[in-house]
């Protein structure tokens, strides 16, 4: 179907879509790298091109807590932040999901301090993995606006009810231009239907949400939860394809091989580091060396199948992870060596580009002769002469 | 009862949660001190001590938390906290 082309900031193509998904109330404090997003939603409801309650609130805890309260009275709800602002966001997080509440919020990945960093990484996101959201991670601005409207169509579907993070890099994708094919409102429309919520506060039927739950009760509520998030995988799958159907761009599968069916050294990733991967091996191809990328798009629900069937063939793995589980490893080599555990396949961890260190062409080249020669589980690139 | 869905409950579920399996000390109430003034009805936070047919009141252990204030302000001091047996 015919799409319009405009060569967009990262933050205002996430903003463009967010407003063709309708949300009807949205609350964010603004936080570097995500202010543009939050921004350029303000100027449209202020210019009454967003139908939108816009809740200005003075802190992410009060955002998040505003969009659980206006998703729990049956609104469509949005609101986007990064790191600290996240980390601010915890609590609330865990409720959100517990409550059941669809809300999608997109993260702008960014570094967490001590020490203060405004630059990128994902330990943000990362660290909110346990929480009951769904986290989807974008490679361009393209992927970055898409996931939007696949989010809302998968987490308020009935079967699945739990709240989605759209992560993209911050800076990286948030502040950079690029040619982003954009729906219309009509696609959009005929995508996304009007939010029917399944439960809703209503002072003429009275409900409360996330109740308390003795001994007896807590485990099996955990369980429920955890079985909708299995759930949402499947969800995902059929979204994604059906927006493939209509828009040419296929979602369907949670993880995406590149050059991986005769590889015999995979390396994993999320986010836009992809992009690098890819023409790294584009490279490394030319030079006559079997390499291969594993793009992860959805980080929860993990696709621990997918994933292992995906790198089945190869003979060592090596994951890029933009965060790390200090005192273990990076979350993503984690899952992978679960995915892959029985399977005799080597899975090597490279912790990579914290707190917004450039990752180049060359250094995956590096990092590929690393994980031939069996070195990995290290932090790549580590200035040696400061420690 | 099947749970609901993001544990929303309708006014009056409360009731589900049975807190009695919290108690540690265990008021027994004793026939011969009281005096049916009711004052441990009265301050029960539960709710849950009330009157039988012959005016005596004793706690509905399903739900008593075992706090003591029944015991506490018993004018008749007719109340004993006893270390719960389970």
């Amino acid at each position: 179907m015919k799409q319009k082309i405009a060569i967009m900031e990262g933050s205002h193509a996430v903003a463009e879509a967010v407003k063709y998904c309708r949300p009807q109330v949205i609350a964010a404090y603004p936080i570097t790298p995500q202010t543009h997003i939050v921004e350029a939603l303000a100027e449209m409801v202020a210019n009454c091109e967003l139908d939108c309650e816009y809740i200005t609130v003075e802190s992410e805890f009060s955002a998040l807590s505003a969009c659980l309260g206006a998703s729990a009275a049956g609104s469509r709800t949005y609101s986007a932040t990064t790191s600290q602002g996240l980390a601010l966001m915890f609590e609330v997080c865990f409720n959100v999901a517990g409550m059941r509440l669809p809300i999608v919020m997109t993260i702008a990945n960014r570094a967490l301090g001590a020490p203060l960093s405004i630059w990128n990484d994902q330990q943000d996101s990362i660290s909110l993995r346990d929480s009951g959201w769904m986290q989807v991670y974008a490679e361009d601005n393209q992927e970055a606006t898409d996931l939007h409207y696949l989010a809302y169509r998968v987490s308020e579907n009935h079967k699945v009810l739990l709240p989605s993070f759209v992560c993209f890099d911050g800076f990286i994708l948030s502040h950079t231009y690029e040619p982003v094919e954009m729906l219309s409102q009509e696609q959009v429309d005929s995508y996304l239907p009007a939010f029917k919520p399944f439960q809703r506060l209503d002072a003429a039927d009275p409900i409360s949400f996330g109740m308390y739950a003795t001994p007896d009760y807590y485990l099996e509520f955990r369980y429920e939860t955890d079985q909708a998030m299995k759930r949402a995988g499947k969800v995902f799958g059929e979204a994604g394809r059906e927006f493939g159907e209509l828009f040419g761009r296929d979602y369907s599968a949670p993880v995406e091989g590149y050059h991986l069916d005769d590889a015999d050294t995979a390396l994993v990733a999320m986010g836009s580091i992809c992009g690098t991967v890819k023409d790294a091996i584009d490279e490394m191809r030319a030079a006559g060396e079997k390499v291969g990328l594993l793009k992860i798009r959805c980080f929860r629900p993990f696709p621990s199948e997918e994933v292992r069937k995906a790198l089945s063939g190869v003979s060592r793995v090596a994951v890029l992870d933009k965060n790390i589980s200090l005192g273990a490893k990076g979350a993503v080599a984690l899952e992978v060596k679960d995915a892959l555990y029985g399977s005799q396949i080597p899975v090597l961890d490279y912790i990579i580009g914290l707190g917004g260190r450039d990752v180049r062409k060359k250094d995956i080249a590096t990092v590929v002769s690393l994980a031939r020669a069996g070195k990995g589980d290290l932090f790549y690139g580590l200035r040696t002469e400061l420690i | 009862m099947p749970l609901n869905v993001g544990c929303s409950a309708r006014p009056g579920k409360a009731r589900a949660n049975r807190t009695g399996s919290w108690r540690v000390f265990k008021p027994r109430f004793l026939s011969e001190k009281c005096t049916k003034c009711g004052m441990c009805r009265t301050v029960c936070p539960e709710g849950c001590v009330s009157e039988d047919e012959g005016g005596m009141f004793l706690a509905d252990y399903e739900y008593c938390k075992g706090c003591g204030l029944c015991a506490e302000e018993c004018p008749a001091e007719g109340i004993l906290m006893e270390l719960e047996e389970k």
